[in-house]
This record gives structure tokens, C-alpha cells and sequence, in this order.
């Protein structure tokens, strides 16, 4: 029995070992070795089926050599099909080596426009910052883009020749600072607004000018509101927007709907603020307008100024559009040429 | 406004800086500096030398061989230059140094020219001698040079000393931008007392005291101003006995350097003066002025009167004129007559210092498209005061430079001056706007400076603001001299300590910029375009004559019929970007815009007009009407509107093909549309290949949009699915059929999707063959056939009522 048993094995193992040593589609033929060993009319099965032949003392015995046996068998069977298994798959693999470096599909994704991204980038760090983003109506009444902002009929800067007329007293806005009134006249205090919209001059077309540009208007008013925070405030969207190492320079400016008023230069990023062509070797570039709200601006839309004091600033969207992507024809943006927006 | 940065130091004697540390520190308290020129730039080792002797070059007829004495030594200097003669004294430039441009004057090249010793036609030349334009500047600067050659300098001139500054070139010109608010800085006095103020220097203005001559000037001249609202002051003064003369070196320096050509003594004083004080100033020949009688008055419509530069100006009754007894001899602020011009020939003076109103002349000289040096000056608004103090400048300077006698007495007609304005002095409201401590002898220190005058009183102090500072109206005011003069930089940096706020953008921008999120996604790039544009675009789109859209805003003053109405369909922007990028040949194009149109609500314009934001998108090259289907659709996915969009086929839009355009309803409100663009209207904006478009009218999607969300489950049971084959007429639209399965389906139906289209030989004439996978589906069991059969059964009924033939039924 014993001997039957072991010549059973080796049999089983060299048939094994000799169909693993074939090729890797093999393995049906090991599946078939089970099922001639193991199986329920294999060999080994039916030696078991002869135990009854076996002493009854003996029957443990026997059992567990044959046991013992298909134990064995089961094993090598188990590793063989593993191996052969693996070689399958790494011989698949190999098969299977493409060129890494052939072009890649692209997925036909579209492009924002630069003057929306600076604008995006914008509003990110005021929202950031506690703003809320409104908007103000472009085609506008002359109180709104004027009068109320401390510009009486006279002023210089309400000359036609700056200015698209509608009627006499609806315009095209020619400055986002209207919805500074808008917010004030709403009366919800405190304010941190964002207002930025297509504004309109009359300027001829060319690299530098456009009738139709985007201003970023903001307005914060509050009790307590300094110069200090305006300084501070603009310091921190430069850094935000220009990088960590930007610095800024305020300088004594004019507007009539802020008082004190301050124009804010930046270092130059091209150059860090040594001086280059991109500066025109001052090492600053000129950014924004801004200032203090003028008391009477205040006064005019029901804000008291005695309790109340404010702060506003004016970003030109395609001034800063420009700068940060370095083009340099204005033209370039309404053009929308495919090959000009998918740089962005 | 340029300056020589010399006249500045001639009334703030301490003055020392460099050319950029002035620049820095007076733009940083306030008078912007542009830029500056220096003068003597590009001018080295340039001296005077004194021509010994002249001989004939040997070998060529136009150059001569000078002998030329600077001062150390005498050299030898060829030179084709006609005007020199012996014992002139002239400009040289040694060997090694350099000049500032060319002899012909051209433009001034950056490095300026280097000047080497060599030989000319085989004659040695160790020097050269120098024009004016070689020097960088030009005869409009320096009347006195040759038309062609040599600069000839006085004959006091020291042979060897720096020929450089004995032509007044070691100065710097500075160009200042002068804000409109500070009218006092558009004359050197003005600015000198900022440098003053920002360098800590004594401010030494001009002495003005008049010697008068005798006589009284009510015997030469009368003043009537008729029209008192456009001219508030006049003042008049009569010199006698001119002398026409040239102007002394100093003063033609000085206004050459603002760029001011000098002409004569009287004319140069009158100049320089409206320099200096920033009041423009006229003088007439008093001989020509009629009755010597001036009157203000405004000229009539339709006058014409010719200016001193020759011209003939049409008036009207806005424009203010001087005029004498009998005529007009003057448009008020703007420019003389030619009929009371001064000539050479002039005796007698009537000087004249006015305050027009500023509005007036700005407005008056835009009409007679004439902008002056003087109306440029008179639009800003001056300062009342000041017409006097200029007045007896100009008469100190004619009586000083010899160039008249000044007649006792100024006329003087107008409104009493105004009371000078009281502020109160609020050093606690200053630093709580500023965000400062800066303290009150600090503060006091900066007024004084500018002449504000303190007064200490019981009860405190009190600021009196000078006549010439009319920008200072109230704290806010002199909290903004303290902050220029205590420097903005010093100022601290902190950020608002108040209360807080929400940050967060309107839901119509969210939306919005889910709109651009979902055209990218899908491979539109953002364009934009003007908001006006021609009324010629109506015919382009071919929009027929009565067509709403055509009701469009006009601007009053446009920039050209081009730019001239606020456009009422955002395609026409669209088509044109479509267009350059076609005939760029720029393959595959697709764009998307989202801006606004205006639409008014009544013509002309009562009231603001209703701005709709429009999402538009168009494309040319892969992709069809499906294409852009799916994007719109994509669109209303992403903004929460879940249920079916209708597609109703239209054929009304004349700019879209007939019979592949749609409206797009929801809920039975119109969104919008899309189609292909109709070939005609490609072709007239030259777009040779089809177009397709759609324009989704955001205001009325918005009320739908929602960026709410519902967990609804994933379901747990598995769905039955039904094919549904049918052979249809082609005038049976899918969206009828699929109308049909969603009202017919019952609750459990989940959706249905066309998997098969086919209109082909085998299917009838005017049919096509459509098949459509229904899936149903149970929440809470797997469903079995007889829980569908029902459904089934309705939808295949529907159809037939359709027309349609079911297959395999």
C-alpha cells in the first residue's frame, strides 16, 4: 500500500514537472493532472475506495498516509500552477511594451480669458479677506458716475470727450466707483465690497488703449477705518497677487471722491525693484488708485461721516492682466484669437 | 508742467539734492515727478575757445583751418561751418569729449557722439567747434544761433571756461504731473513752495515793488465787465515807452527750459510771469484798442474773429471776448487779436491779468478747437488773488529789465475778494483718519510750511487757508497735508479691526462662473468683445426690417458709426471673433462669451435699460448641432435644473439655418436657443464653413438654477430593460416619442435612451427606423416582467397613436 502510494506520487509529481517545463499554456494540462489524481474518479480516490480491503487497525493509518500524499500532491500542483501562471502573465506583459513617448490624446479643454483670470485671482484674496463681489449697472445715471462721487457738473472729468453719452443724464459708466454709492445708499453698514465691470472711455483703439476696459472697484466702510488699514490691506493683496517679496509704495494722488488719496506702486516683478526695461529702470510699477472716502461722498449717500470713515481702491483688470502675462498689445484681448487664448 | 530745476532753487535758496533724490522725495510728498532731462547730458569737455586766426583748407573749397585759442593752448580745427570769422568766441569740444546730437538736429541718439582728434581732407583737426543743435537744443530755444553753423558766444566769454554753463545747460529740466486740485502747482512759485516744504528749506518768493513812473492809469484806460459771471476779476496796468529788445540770457533760459520759446523782452515777461505765478497774462498795444476803453462782454452767434495767429474763429454767445470801444480785439483767455497784436513798433502797453471762469474757457476752447498755454492755465479755475500780485510782477520786471515806464495805478474791476477760510485745527481727527500720532506741534510745523496761518485763540486753534490753497475745504483736506508731509510711507500698516463680514460672490456670478466651468469642460474658450458696435450688424445677421433686436441704444457721441449702438444680440461679437480666427486659419474653433446685451424699455432713453447677460457660445470645425446640444445641456445639468429641457424646432431666427435651429424651453419659459448660422450670414462675415451657435439669456435661467443637492440613493435593486423597435415618419420628432415614454411610463420608469437611428433603403419613404432602450426600475424590489408589462404595453400604444410601427411586438 504504502509503496503503491509513493509510486502514485512520484508519477503524479513527474507528470507535474514535466508539463510545468512545457510551455505556459499548460495549464489545462495540469488541471487535468488534478482531476486524474485528485479527482473524484482519480487515482487516489480510489484508493481510498479500497480501504475496506485494509485492516480495521490499519485504517487510520493508511488514511492519513493518503492524505498525506494528496497534501503533497495538491502543494506541488499548487506551485506549479502559480509559476505558470506568473509566466503567462509576465510573457503577456512583455507582449504588451508600448512606446511611452508617441503623442498623448489630449482632452479638448477651453481657456479662460486672462482679463478673467487676474479677475478671479482678485477676488479669491478679497473674498478671502471678508469682500462680498457685486455689481453695479454699466450703462448709468450721471448722479451715479459722478455727482455723487464728488464730481459737479463742471468738473474736467466729466468732459464728452472722455465720456460716451446716451442722453444727457445716462452715460456709459466710465469707473466702477459708482457702485460705491450703490452699496452706501443701500445702508447696510459695515461694507467690504468688491465691485469689478466693464467700464467705457472714449479712447481710439490702440496697444495701450480700448473704449471698453474692466475697473475692479473696492470699498470697505466701517467705524474705525484708517489710512493704516488701507496701507495694509493693499500691501497684502500686492503680496497675494505679485508674490510674497512684493513691496509697495504709496504716493500722494488725487481723486475727487477720496480725501487723503494715494496712487500704489508695486517692485517691479521682472526685475524685483532693481530697475529694468518692464520699469522703465524706476524699479516700481504704478497699480492702483485709491483713498480715504470722501466725507462728503459719505454725507451724500446717508452715511454720517462723523461716525463712519472708509476706504476705496480702483484696480484697472486689463492694466494688471497685462503686467502679470506680459502682453503687450491691449488689442490682443478682444480679439480672441485661439491661439492667443489657450496661452491662459 | 516742465521746469528748470534752477528756477526752483532761485526761491528755495537751501536746496541741495540730486536730480533723482529730488524726483523721489517730491513725489513722494505730493508733486509727482514724471521725469527730468539733464541738460548737459551727453555734453563733455566742451569749453570756450576764441578764434585766432581762419585760413582756406588746401584741398577742399568749403572747409576752412581755424586757429582756435581754449585758454591753455591754441589748437588747430577744420570746419565746414560758413558764419565763423576771426575773434569769434565759440563752443569747442576737446579730443575725447563728447557732444549731444548731429548738426542737422535730428534725434538725439542715447550715448550723445564722441569726438576725436583726426584729420579732415588730410588737415589735422584736434577739436570741433559746436552748433546749438549739436549742443541738443535748437534755435527755438536759442533765437540768437545761426540758422546754419557756429554757435556764437558773447564776447565775454573767457576763452578755456565751461562753455556748457555759460549757456545755462548745467541745469536739469524736471516735468511734473500736477493734479487737477492743486491749481496753485501749475507755476513755479507753486511748486518751489512744495520743495520748500518737503526739503525743510526756507520758501524765498520774488519781492514784487513796482517803481511807477508817474502818470495815473485811469487817463489811459477804462475797464466794464459786462458778463461779471465768466469773469470774476480784471485787472489792467499801462507800461509806456517800450522798448522792444531781446529778453536777458536768464529769463530765455528759464523759459526755454519750460519749453517756451523766447521772442521778445515784452513778450518773454508776459511769459514768464503766467510761468511763475500760473496767472496768464495779455498785453495789447494800447494804440490799437479803440476809446481805450476794454469791455467783458460775450461775443454774439455767428461772429467771426480772426486770433493773432492769423486765423479766422467762428463765435458764439458762450464765448467771452475783450473788447474795446468799437470791436473785438480778444477772445477772453484763450488768445488775442490780430487787430491789437503787439509789433515791434509798439509805445504804449495795456497789460491785462483776468480771472475767467474756468468751466467757460475749457468748454469754449474745446469749440474753437484753439487749446492755449493761457486757457490751459484759466480752465483749471484760478485764484482770485493772484491776478494782481502777477500784474505788478510783470510790471516790476518791465520797469527792471528796462524794457518800458510803468503808469501809477492798476485798474481793477470785479467782486470783492472772499474772505479767507477758517478751519479748526482737529489733531485728534487727523491721526484717527490717518491711523497716526503724529503730534500737534508736528502738525502745526507742516501748515506753517504752507502757509496756512495758525491763530491761537481762547478757545483754540484755528486754520487760515491762503487764497491760492482753494482745494482745502475740510479735515479730511489737512489730514491729507499732514499725511504728505509726515510721509505716507511713515504712515503704519495694519488691517480693519471692525466687525466682520461674509465673503462670498452673488449667486448670479456663481452661476456664471459655472457657465464658463462647464464651456471649458468642454472645450470653449472665453472671448470677449465690445458692448457697442454698428447698426450695420442688423443687416449682416440679416435680421428682418422689423425685428425688435434692430430697437438698439444709440451713443450720443460714439467713436465712429463702428462703435456707435450698445448691441442688443451678442452675436455679431461672436461671428466676428469666429471670423478672425477663420481667416487666421485657425482650425477648430471654439468660443464662448458671456456678457451683456442692453435692451432698452422705451426709445429714446427715459429710464436705465435692462442689461441681460448672455451665455453664448459658437463654434466652427469638428463637432455639429448635437455637439453643441450637449454643452447647453451639460450647462443645465450642472446648475440643478433636473428636469427635461424641451427642443422646439423654430425656424423664425432669419440668421440661423431654417430648419436647424431650436428654442429652448423649461417649464414652458424660453431660455434661449441655438442653431447652425445660416450660410448667407457666414458668408458676410467670411466664414467659409458652418457656424453653429447658442445663446442662453441668463436672467431667465437663474430663477432655476440651484447649487442645492439631494443624496437620492443609489439603487439597490437591478433595473428591467425593454428595447422598443419602431419604424416612424420622419415627421415624428424624438422628442414627440420621447414625450410619449416619459408620460406613459409609469413610476417605475427610470429612463429612456435612443440606441439606433436608421432611415435608409430598406425603411418606407419618409421613415425612419428608431429604437429606444426603456429602463424601469423599483426602489425597494427587483421588478419581474409583470411589473413592467403594464407600463410597456401604454408606451407602445402612444406610439402607435403616433403613427408609429412597432417591430417585434
Amino acid at each position: 500500500m504504502k509503496e503503491k502510494l509513493n509510486a502514485i506520487k512520484e508519477q503524479a509529481i513527474a507528470q507535474i514537472e514535466a508539463v510545468s517545463a512545457q510551455s505556459a499554456q499548460a495549464l489545462e494540462k495540469l488541471n487535468d493532472i488534478r482531476v486524474n489524481y485528485l479527482g473524484k474518479k482519480g487515482e487516489l480516490t480510489a484508493l481510498l475506495k479500497g480501504m475496506k480491503d485494509v485492516a480495521p487497525e490499519e485504517r487510520p493509518k493508511v488514511g492519513q498516509m493518503v492524505n498525506d500524499v494528496r497534501t503533497e500532491i495538491e502543494q506541488v500542483l499548487e506551485k506549479a500552477t502559480e509559476k505558470m501562471k506568473r509566466a503567462a502573465l509576465a510573457g503577456r506583459l512583455s507582449g504588451e511594451k508600448i512606446d511611452v513617448t508617441l503623442p498623448a490624446k489630449m482632452n479638448v479643454i477651453g481657456h479662460r480669458h486672462p482679463n478673467t483670470i487676474a479677475l478671479e485671482e482678485v477676488e479669491r484674496i478679497f473674498v478671502g479677506m471678508g469682500y462680498e463681489v457685486v455689481e453695479g449697472p454699466e450703462i448709468e445715471k450721471d448722479y451715479y458716475n459722478f455727482e455723487a462721487l464728488n464730481i459737479p457738473a463742471d468738473h474736467p472729468a466729466k468732459d464728452e470727450q472722455d465720456t460716451f453719452y446716451i442722453t444727457g443724464d445716462i452715460l456709459l459708466r466710465t469707473q466702477t466707483s459708482g457702485t460705491q454709492v450703490h452699496e452706501l445708499e443701500k445702508g447696510r453698514l459695515p461694507i467690504r465690497m468688491l465691485a469689478p465691470g466693464r467700464v467705457f472711455r472714449s479712447d481710439e483703439v490702440d496697444a495701450t488703449h480700448s473704449p471698453c476696459f474692466h475697473q475692479i472697484e473696492g470699498l470697505v466702510v466701517d467705524k474705525g477705518i484708517t489710512f493704516a488699514d488701507l496701507k495694509g490691506t493693499l500691501a497684502e493683496f500686492a503680496r497675494e497677487l505679485f508674490g510674497e517679496e512684493t513691496k509697495v509704495k504709496f504716493r500722494p494722488h488725487h481723486f475727487p471722491f477720496t480725501e487723503p488719496s494715494a496712487e500704489m506702486d508695486v517692485t517691479c516683478f521682472k526685475c524685483g525693484g532693481s530697475g529694468c526695461r518692464f520699469c522703465k529702470g524706476s524699479g516700481w510699477i504704478e497699480i492702483l488708485g485709491c483713498g480715504m472716502v470722501h466725507p462728503h461722498v459719505l454725507e451724500m449717500s446717508g452715511v454720517d461721516p462723523e461716525e463712519y470713515t472708509g476706504f476705496a481702491f480702483g484696480v484697472g483688470l486689463e492694466r494688471i492682466a497685462l503686467l502679470k502675462y506680459e502682453i503687450d498689445d491691449m488689442r490682443l484681448m478682444y480679439e480672441n484669437d485661439i491661439r492667443f487664448l489657450k496661452q491662459f | 508742467m516742465n521746469t528748470a530745476l534752477s528756477w526752483i532753487k532761485a526761491y528755495v535758496p537751501g536746496l541741495e539734492c540730486t536730480a533723482q533724490e529730488y524726483c523721489d522725495r517730491m513725489t513722494l510728498s505730493g508733486t509727482k515727478v514724471e521725469g527730468y532731462t539733464a541738460l548737459d547730458k551727453n555734453l563733455e569737455k566742451i569749453v570756450v575757445g576764441e578764434i585766432k586766426k581762419i585760413e582756406k583748407h588746401p584741398d577742399a573749397d568749403k572747409l576752412i583751418v581755424c586757429q582756435v585759442d581754449v585758454g591753455s593752448q591754441t589748437l588747430q580745427i577744420v570746419t565746414g561751418a560758413p558764419n565763423v570769422k576771426e575773434g569769434d568766441k565759440v563752443p569747442v569740444v576737446l579730443d575725447g569729449g563728447k557732444v549731444a546730437g548731429g548738426h542737422d538736429g535730428g534725434p538725439l541718439p542715447e550715448n550723445g557722439i564722441r569726438i576725436k582728434a583726426g584729420k579732415l581732407r588730410g588737415v589735422e583737426s584736434a577739436g570741433m567747434m559746436c552748433s546749438i543743435e549739436e549742443l541738443g537744443s535748437s534755435r527755438d530755444m536759442y533765437p540768437d544761433a545761426p540758422e546754419e553753423g557756429i554757435y556764437i558766444l558773447p564776447d565775454t566769454a573767457v576763452p578755456g571756461e565751461d562753455a556748457v554753463a555759460l549757456l545755462g545747460m548745467r541745469d536739469t529740466v524736471f516735468e511734473y504731473e500736477i493734479t487737477s486740485n492743486r491749481v496753485d502747482c501749475y507755476s513755479v512759485l507753486g511748486i518751489a513752495r512744495e520743495a520748500a516744504a518737503t526739503f525743510d528749506k526756507p520758501f524765498v518768493p520774488p519781492v514784487v515793488e513796482v517803481k511807477e513812473n508817474g502818470g495815473n492809469v485811469a487817463d489811459y484806460v477804462s475797464v466794464e465787465v459786462q458778463d461779471t459771471d465768466l469773469c470774476s476779476r480784471y485787472c489792467a496796468r499801462v507800461c509806456t515807452n517800450i522798448r522792444i529788445a531781446p529778453s536777458p540770457e536768464w529769463m530765455q533760459r528759464r523759459l526755454a527750459a519750460s519749453g517756451i520759446r523766447p521772442i521778445n523782452n515784452l513778450v518773454d515777461i508776459t511769459n514768464y510771469v503766467m510761468e511763475e505765478y500760473g496767472q496768464p497774462m495779455h498785453a495789447f498795444d494800447l494804440d490799437t484798442v479803440a476809446g481805450h476803453k476794454i469791455v467783458v462782454r460775450r461775443a454774439k452767434d455767428g461772429d467771426e474773429f480772426q486770433t493773432l495767429d492769423g486765423q479766422m474763429r467762428k463765435l458764439d454767445k458762450d464765448i467771452l471776448m475783450i473788447c474795446d470801444a468799437e470791436k473785438e480785439i480778444g477772445i477772453a483767455g484763450i488768445m488775442g487779436g490780430e487787430n491789437s497784436k503787439i509789433t515791434d513798433n509798439v509805445k504804449t502797453v495795456l497789460f491785462e491779468a483776468a480771472v475767467f471762469n474756468g468751466p467757460n474757457i475749457r468748454k469754449s476752447a474745446k469749440r474753437l478747437g484753439l487749446r492755449t498755454d493761457a486757457s490751459g492755465k484759466f480752465e483749471k479755475g484760478l485764484d482770485p488773488a493772484n491776478a494782481k500780485a502777477a500784474i505788478d510782477r510783470a510790471c516790476q520786471l518791465i520797469q527792471e529789465l528796462g524794457c518800458g515806464d510803468v503808469v501809477e495805478g492798476t485798474v481793477d474791476v470785479g467782486k470783492p475778494l472772499a474772505p479767507l477760510r477758517v478751519l479748526p485745527f482737529e489733531p485728534k481727527k487727523y491721526n484717527e483718519l490717518l491711523g497716526t500720532q503724529v503730534s500737534e506741534e508736528q502738525m502745526l510745523a507742516i501748515f506753517e510750511k504752507l502757509d496756512i496761518r495758525i491763530i491761537r485763540t481762547g478757545d483754540g486753534i484755528q486754520l487760515e487757508i491762503p487764497s491760492f490753497r482753494q482745494d482745502l475745504l475740510g479735515r479730511a483736506d489737512l489730514a491729507e497735508e499732514v499725511a504728505r508731509f509726515y510721509g505716507y510711507d511713515k504712515i503704519p500698516v495694519s488691517l480693519p479691526k471692525s466687525s466682520s463680514t461674509t465673503g462670498k460672490l452673488s449667486f448670479k456670478l456663481r452661476v456664471e462662473q459655472k457657465a464658463r466651468d462647464i464651456a471649458e469642460y468642454c472645450g470653449f474658450s472665453q472671448g470677449m468683445s465690445y458692448s457697442f458696435e454698428s447698426p450695420k450688424v442688423f443687416d449682416k445677421l440679416m435680421l428682418s426690417p422689423e425685428d425688435k433686436a434692430r430697437e438698439a441704444i444709440e451713443i450720443s457721441n460714439p467713436l465712429g458709426e463702428d462703435f456707435s449702438i450698445m448691441r442688443t444680440l451678442p452675436l455679431n461679437g461672436m461671428l466676428v471673433s469666429l471670423s478672425n480666427n477663420y481667416n487666421r486659419r485657425n482650425k477648430d474653433v471654439r468660443l464662448y462669451e458671456l456678457e451683456n446685451v442692453y435692451i432698452p424699455k422705451a426709445l429714446p432713453l427715459t429710464e436705465l435699460p435692462d442689461e441681460r447677460m448672455q451665455f453664448t457660445l459658437g463654434f466652427y470645425g469638428d463637432g455639429d448641432f448635437y455637439t453643441l446640444k450637449g454643452v447647453v445641456e451639460e450647462f443645465f445639468d450642472s446648475i440643478g435644473m433636473k428636469e427635461k429641457r424641451s427642443y422646439v424646432p423654430q425656424s423664425g431666427r432669419t440668421f440661423l439655418h431654417p430648419g436647424r435651429q431650436a428654442d429652448i424651453l423649461y417649464r414652458g419659459q424660453l431660455l434661449g436657443y441655438l442653431g447652425e448660422v445660416h450660410p448667407l450670414v457666414c458668408e458676410n462675415y467670411s466664414i467659409g464653413t458652418r457656424v453653429y451657435v447658442a445663446v442662453i439669456d441668463m436672467p431667465e435661467v437663474l430663477p432655476f438654477a440651484t447649487f442645492d443637492r439631494k443624496y437620492e440613493g443609489i439603487a439597490k435593486y437591478p433595473a428591467v430593460t425593454r428595447d422598443i423597435s419602431m419604424i416612424v415618419s420622419k415627421d415624428v420628432l424624438a422628442g414627440d416619442i420621447e414625450t410619449v415614454i416619459a408620460t406613459r411610463g409609469g413610476k417605475l420608469l427610470e429612463s429612456c435612451s435612443l440606441f439606433d437611428v436608421y432611415e435608409g433603403s430598406q425603411i418606407k419613404e419618409g421613415c425612419r427606423s428608431m429604437a429606444y432602450s426603456v429602463s424601469f426600475r423599483a426602489m425597494d424590489k427587483t421588478l419581474e416582467e409583470a411589473d413592467v408589462a403594464g407600463a410597456m404595453k401604454k408606451i407602445v400604444n402612444g406610439l402607435e397613436q403616433l403613427g408609429a410601427q412597432i417591430r417585434d411586438k
